[in-house]
């Protein structure tokens, strides 16, 4: 019996804006859709995956959410690695999946978090006056670092070690928003250009307003079987080649290497496993918190050589049409970013290689790379996706 | 070493729970000490302090600092939702490369914030937040 893991089912609940949804109600849209797509029974499920994270006043932790949703499971993970968590799932199931822990297994997330907190905060900012703090952000937390500012701190090192530049940084916020102007949906969907990103406010040195992402809500869900369960089932299978994930810490003030990050040890694992190179790769979906979170991810993940992203980005490289065209749905710079875009990473993975892609098609694509970044950089996760049987 | 200890009337911002490790580093920032942690057996230095070596897994040790480092990297924050930091913009979060080895996060004051850059020396100062309770803070040396 043929227990390599295979993609069957994709679904996405409704985004950028839901206010009748609150995050439990996104799990939930987003299972049921991505059960439709697999074309199973809901009875089948025997294995259960989320982050929860969702936040706000619903409790959307793995064992709630299992309850809720009645999943009669043999198989359950809650491991909560930020926004990054999904990729690791993917390691997790595809070894659940291979080793017989379960057969079938469901994985969500949902998110609330324009709906309940609005936009206007914009700045991510973690504390308060008067607050106690304990653990190791009683070390930061009466400084009023906020989470754009600690991926500003990587900016600025990158910049200062390999003469990265602002012009850069914005060609991959102007190309991620080409492929928006192509989804119906994303909420940001208006012509840009690098002038318009420079010249937009600046938050926290050197990353403007519009390296940031959007501030939206949403939620996803895909399945995972084996390549044995999925040959009779209505969506050509896509098949898990490699999945990995690293850590270098959690707190940004524990960050070791501001220029690199976990992909660095986490890519040659997941390429190891798919037995293929980088030039194999037809398109990347990269974690775009930040313009700056790409530019690192490109690099570590190999893809080019440590301080050669700029000029590479420059070059329109990610671009549609380009060698690796990034994130065809919009990404989280421009299209959707609910707290924890992990999962939205691998979803658009899978329509582009079942040939779903619409106008944001990329043609021949047969391998693709999701990488989630959680945290400040801090948790990395690499999932590589095939059409074809490895 | 022994720096500048200020004091304010309210201390308003996010304040730090000490906890059985960090307690004493707290107190000794109160009296303008800067301690980090050193361990006895095989020498590594680390911050923020913990109950262990996170080299060989020993039980660390303080070292007093000489108050003086090197900015790693550092940011401009502009924008802030919540006070009392709303108030304070724009400053300057900076991760500090102290002179001793290990890295903190920290926030320089008395100076232009569109001043700071990397590689520029900087020591420190404290803020008292309680009685056994200074902050950290850096500035340009004097």
């Amino acid at each position: 019996m043929d227990r390599t893991p295979v993609i069957i089912g994709v679904g996405l609940s409704e985004y950028p804006v839901a206010p009748d949804l609150d995050g439990v109600q996104h799990h939930t849209l987003a299972a049921q859709r991505a059960i439709a797509d697999a074309g199973i029974e809901k009875s089948e499920i025997d294995g259960y995956v989320n982050a929860g994270g969702g936040g706000g006043m619903m409790v959307d932790d793995a064992v709630t959410m299992a309850e809720y949703l009645r999943i009669d499971h043999k198989y359950i993970d809650g491991t909560m690695t930020g926004g990054s968590s999904f990729e690791f799932h993917v390691q997790h199931l595809a070894a659940a999946i291979r080793d017989g822990l379960c057969d079938t297994a469901l994985v969500t997330y949902g998110s609330d978090q324009l709906s309940r907190m609005g936009r206007r905060l914009g700045t991510g900012g973690f504390q308060r006056a008067g607050q106690r703090v304990s653990g190791p952000m009683q070390h930061e937390a009466a400084y009023g670092n906020s989470l754009v500012g600690s991926y500003a701190m990587h900016a600025m090192r990158h910049m200062h070690e390999f003469g990265t530049t602002s012009e850069q940084l914005a060609e991959i916020a102007v190309g991620v928003r080409e492929y928006a102007m192509l989804n119906p949906k994303a909420m940001y969907r208006d012509p840009m250009t690098v002038d318009d990103v420079i010249n937009s406010r600046m938050i926290a040195d050197p990353l403007h307003k519009l390296d940031c992402c959007a501030i939206t809500d949403g939620g996803g869900a895909f399945m995972i079987t084996t390549a044995e369960r999925a040959k009779d089932l209505p969506q050509p299978p896509v098949y898990v080649l490699g999945a990995a994930g690293a850590q270098t810490h959690w707190n940004v003030s524990q960050q070791v290497d501001f220029t690199t990050c976990a992909g660095a040890k986490a890519a040659p694992i997941a390429f190891g496993q798919a037995g293929i190179t980088h030039d194999d790769v037809d398109m990347l979906m990269f974690y775009d918190s930040f313009t700056i979170t790409c530019l690192i991810l490109l690099e570590s993940l190999g893809f080019v050589k440590q301080g050669e992203g700029g000029p590479f980005v420059a070059e329109g490289n990610l671009k549609f049409g380009g060698k690796w065209p990034l994130n065809t749905d919009g990404g989280g710079l421009s299209s959707c970013h609910p707290g924890m875009r992990g999962i939205f990473l691998i979803i658009e993975s899978v329509r582009q290689l079942r040939g779903q892609g619409g106008e944001a098609q990329v043609p021949h694509c047969e391998v693709a790379l999701a990488a989630g970044s959680g945290g400040w950089l801090s948790c990395i996760g690499v999932a590589i996706l095939g059409r074809n049987h490895p | 070493m022994k720096a500048e200890v200020r004091t304010v009337e309210e201390w308003v911002k996010p304040l730090p729970q000490p906890d059985g490790v960090s307690a004493e580093y707290w107190q000794a920032a109160s009296e303008g000490r800067l301690l980090v942690q050193q361990c006895p057996k095989c020498g590594n230095r680390q911050f923020y302090p913990r109950a262990l070596c996170t080299a060989c897994g020993a039980d660390p040790e303080w070292l007093e600092c000489s108050g003086r480092g090197t900015v790693h990297t550092f940011t401009v924050v502009r924008q802030y939702g919540a006070r009392p930091f709303r108030d304070e913009l724009p400053y300057v979060i900076v991760m500090v490369e102290l002179d001793e080895g290990p890295m903190m996060l920290g926030a320089v004051t008395d100076c232009d914030p569109d001043a700071v850059h990397i590689g520029m020396p900087i020591e420190v100062h404290f803020v008292k937040a309680a009685d056994d309770l200074g902050i950290p803070y850096w500035r340009p040396p004097r």
